[in-house]
């Protein structure tokens, strides 16, 4: 998938993903994709639950061996 | 369209429970919520400039893992509460936890609006000096004013 930004938000727990989740999607413009990597399980539905609350959209969420990756395209 | 809005109540002033509060101040806030937290009581302690001096206790504390089982008769000698706040705050770093300091500073970053019990500074005799500047000093009726107006209302 194309993204504009990555961001790895591996070793960090809650609310460190949610919180520089927000950061980083602050700079960017309306459209633009966010790439996340957590090791967080939490993030699975935190993720969710962020983007349903911001109106960000959350594009997809795929795990690969104890690491989840995000798309995330801003509102 | 006006933000959802939510107001917290920090009660204790202890390593473990300090989390709560900024935990879920920062995190609303991130999600787009006017946050409130009123410290009263000995969760005054959380908005010292030194923060290092919020410890955990084991003692009256069943719940706390413990690396090995402790008898309250141990858990009470000197120096006990110095190590278990060392190894908690070993425990947050190893797991990617976030500092209270670091909580608290996101939180101000967010604009949660911090104020403290004036009431308990009096009664504490606590020298506001050695709290943060982004305080307001306020009572009850402050916080109902505030709160009375939120979506979610919690006490920690």
């Amino acid at each position: 998938m194309n993204f504009d930004k990555e961001f790895d938000l591996s070793g960090l727990s809650c609310p460190m993903p949610i919180l520089k989740t927000k950061k980083a999607l602050a700079d960017m413009a309306s459209g633009q994709v966010l790439k996340l990597i957590s090791t967080d399980y939490g993030s699975v539905k935190d993720m969710q639950a962020f983007a349903n609350q911001t109106g960000n959209t959350l594009l997809s969420t795929e795990e690969s061996s104890g690491s989840y990756t995000f798309y995330m395209k801003k509102k | 369209m006006s933000s959802k809005k939510m107001a917290i109540i920090a009660s204790k002033g202890t390593l473990d429970m300090a989390y709560p509060p900024f935990i879920l101040a920062s995190t609303a806030a991130a999600l787009g919520y006017e946050v409130q937290v009123f410290f009263t009581f000995y969760g005054l302690q959380l908005l010292r400039k030194d923060l290092s001096t919020v410890m955990v206790s084991p003692l009256a504390n069943p719940a706390m893992p413990m690396p090995v089982p402790m008898p309250v008769m141990v858990q009470m000698l000197p120096g006990m509460e110095s190590m278990a706040t060392m190894m908690m705050k070993q425990k947050i770093k190893k797991h990617g936890v976030a500092s209270l300091q670091e909580l608290r500073d996101l939180c101000l970053e967010a604009e949660v609006k911090f104020t403290a019990c004036q009431m308990t500074v009096d009664l504490f005799e606590f020298d506001k000096s050695e709290f943060i500047d982004d305080v307001e000093y306020g009572g009850a009726a402050t916080f109902i004013g505030f709160a009375g107006e939120t979506d979610i209302c919690l006490f920690v």
